[in-house]
């Protein structure tokens, strides 16, 4: 990896912390805490693509792991990890490579229904898949229930997702880092 | 940035990190396959045990468990109502045992030795071309640029409140590309600095 | 020694450097030109942080394309911002970075660092996050954190512009008495004059090229409106 690499993966991990200090979208009945970070995930693999952005998220979940209070309210450690909800912040480096991946295979035809596709599925669906299965897992519970259970979260992923698939298209004019990659 | 390490002397932070994990691992693993409440309020008490071992007042440990608490009620509620009291009071039980334990080895092990432990997990993966030695220095930099990054993200925001763009969502694009900006000015620093990549 | 054999840098389509030929050999060079001149490309040129796109740099007899990382420990680089050259979140760790990075025992860098540290009266804040110093002691750790390297040559790019007056002035006067090979890439024309040789840059090329009092009256001459 290059320099500017490292120190891209470094930055958005960065990024990444300080977003979940602020409260971006605030809609009620939203548990936000959980949340709030994925926005880190979309962006790093819209921006990034795969490698680099899915390193750059795989560094955040370290960073919680080593006991940083970089989760929103100052939390972390691995207690975070290992509890109910851990299998979502597993998820993140896994979400924002598959992110960076769709990023890359669409990256010269991109535009915002195609980042909403991407971030759709490398900053939502791919979180669902892991976690709730996990949290299933961790709750005893059946997995149709914990499905439902997370529907909660959708309004406040829906907001992400468009907040994160505009802003990739722009800085995409602005600042195009992405390495295009053919379908195989 | 500050860790959620809490200092004290004790044979519990005296243990090495790598030591501490592998409990957790085997015990979250284990907790899996006990089925009685009594055996779980064993390990509840253990767990207790050893937070008065390793001297982190009952204060300390109580805050770290309070954010799981939301995700808990709704957990033990669903188990009520879908099962009864004794699986429901099973699974809360295993819940907090598991994340308690887990927030004693964070309150308990420094940074350092965790990223250290890191590293040592990573080297075996070294023929894939994975230089273990640099999640030191990325933890480093990300630690260090975090309060740059808030600061700038601060004066996006102040910049564009003075000109009348209240939502905040809007801060993002132009954050980014500073971040971006940074990002080539930081990797001419890495490698003018001799932590080159060649 | 710092020798450009016929330079030329183009970023794209844009050609920012035309066929530069210099020699740097005096103790104490200043670099100027207005902006987009070219002279911070000129600048990461010298260390290799920048390839020429046609022509060599050779610093004491090394290419740049060849041994970049030696050159890079010989020439050390202070930036205009310090917040992107401090690369560590203390000013300890900052310290100790390139040390460590240059393979160096660490009882030396212990010693090393405590030095640096007294002399550039940063004691006081050793174990404080780079975030929290004033901007004078960013640039002073930038600089310290460079020098307790030891390289031979040093480039400066534009070490004044983001201080205010007493911080400037300060380290201005910590520049002038650095016995390095310095190279000053400047705005400052009060620093400028404090090298022997001055370089104008204008448009990718070199306009002027003499003593401080004749470099420089043909770069004001230039730039000032009749």
């Amino acid at each position: 990896m290059r320099s500017k690499d490292i120190a891209l993966v470094a930055l958005f991990a960065a990024i990444t912390v300080v977003l979940g200090l602020f409260p971006l979208i605030e809609l009620p009945l939203v548990p936000a805490p959980f949340t709030a970070q994925t926005l880190g995930v979309m962006l790093a693999g819209s921006i990034l693509g795969a490698r680099r952005g899915g390193l750059a998220i795989l560094l955040f979940v370290v960073l919680v792991a080593i006991g940083l209070p970089v989760l929103p309210g100052g939390r972390g450690g691995i207690g975070v990890i290992l509890g109910p909800t851990g299998g979502f912040i597993l998820a993140y480096p896994v979400g924002a490579f598959v992110t960076g991946l769709i990023t890359e295979w669409l990256w010269r035809r991109y535009n915002v229904a195609y980042a909403l596709l991407a971030n759709a599925i490398g900053g939502a669906l791919v979180l669902y898949v892991i976690g709730i299965p996990w949290m299933a897992m961790s709750a005893n519970l059946p997995l149709g229930k914990a499905i439902t259970g997370s529907v909660v979260f959708l309004p406040g992923d829906l907001a992400k997702i468009i907040v994160a698939s505009l802003t990739a298209v722009t800085v995409r004019r602005a600042y195009p880092l992405v390495q295009p990659r053919q379908a195989a | 940035m500050l860790s959620l390490y809490h200092e004290a002397r004790s044979p519990v932070h005296a243990m090495p990190a790598g030591a501490k994990l592998l409990v957790l691992l085997g015990t979250g693993t284990g907790l899996f396959f006990v089925r009685s409440i009594g055996a779980l309020g064993v390990a509840m008490g253990v767990v207790v045990l050893g937070y008065a071992l390793a001297r982190v007042p009952a204060r300390v440990g109580l805050r770290h468990l309070l954010p799981i608490l939301p995700v808990l009620a709704v957990i033990v509620v669903a188990q009520v109502l879908l099962t009864d009291w004794v699986t429901a009071a099973l699974v809360g039980q295993r819940i907090v045992v598991l994340v308690a334990l887990a927030n004693l080895v964070t309150l308990t092990t420094r940074t350092s030795a965790m990223v250290a432990t890191v590293e040592a997990v990573l080297r075996p993966l070294r023929p894939l071309g994975v230089r273990p030695e640099r999640v030191g220095l990325v933890v480093a930099m990300t630690v260090r640029f975090i309060p740059v990054l808030k600061e700038q993200a601060d004066q996006v925001r102040a910049a564009q409140r003075a000109r009348g763009v209240r939502r905040s969502t809007r801060f993002l694009t132009p954050l980014l590309i500073k971040t971006l900006r940074l990002a080539d000015g930081l990797g001419d620093a890495l490698e003018a600095r001799g932590a080159g990549s060649d | 020694m710092i020798e450009l054999r016929n330079v030329h840098h183009r970023f794209g389509d844009h050609q920012v450097l035309r066929g530069i030929d210099l020699s740097l050999t005096e103790q104490r060079i200043a670099i100027v030109g207005a902006n987009g001149s070219g002279k911070s490309t000129l600048a990461r040129l010298l260390n290799g942080l920048l390839l020429p796109t046609e022509g060599q740099v050779l610093v004491d007899g090394l290419d740049t394309k060849k041994h970049g990382k030696v050159i890079r420990r010989k020439v050390g680089f202070v930036f205009q911002d310090p917040d992107i050259q401090i690369i560590m979140p203390t000013v300890v760790e900052d310290l100790d970075f390139g040390l460590k990075h240059h393979g160096i025992p660490r009882p030396e860098r212990e010693a090393r660092v405590e030095a640096a540290l007294a002399e550039y009266g940063l004691a006081a804040h050793r174990h404080h996050p780079a975030h929290l110093l004033s901007g004078g002691q960013k640039q002073l750790l930038a600089i310290a954190a460079v020098l307790i390297t030891n390289p031979t040559h040093i480039i400066f790019d534009e070490p004044t512009t983001l201080l205010d007056l007493r911080n400037r002035h300060r380290i201005t006067r910590l520049i002038t008495e650095l016995d390095h090979q310095v190279i000053l890439i400047t705005h400052d024309l009060e620093l400028a004059a404090t090298a022997t040789r001055v370089i104008v840059l204008d448009q990718g090329t070199i306009t002027a090229d003499g003593p401080p009092t004749e470099s420089l009256s043909s770069y004001i001459a230039a730039h000032t409106n009749p």
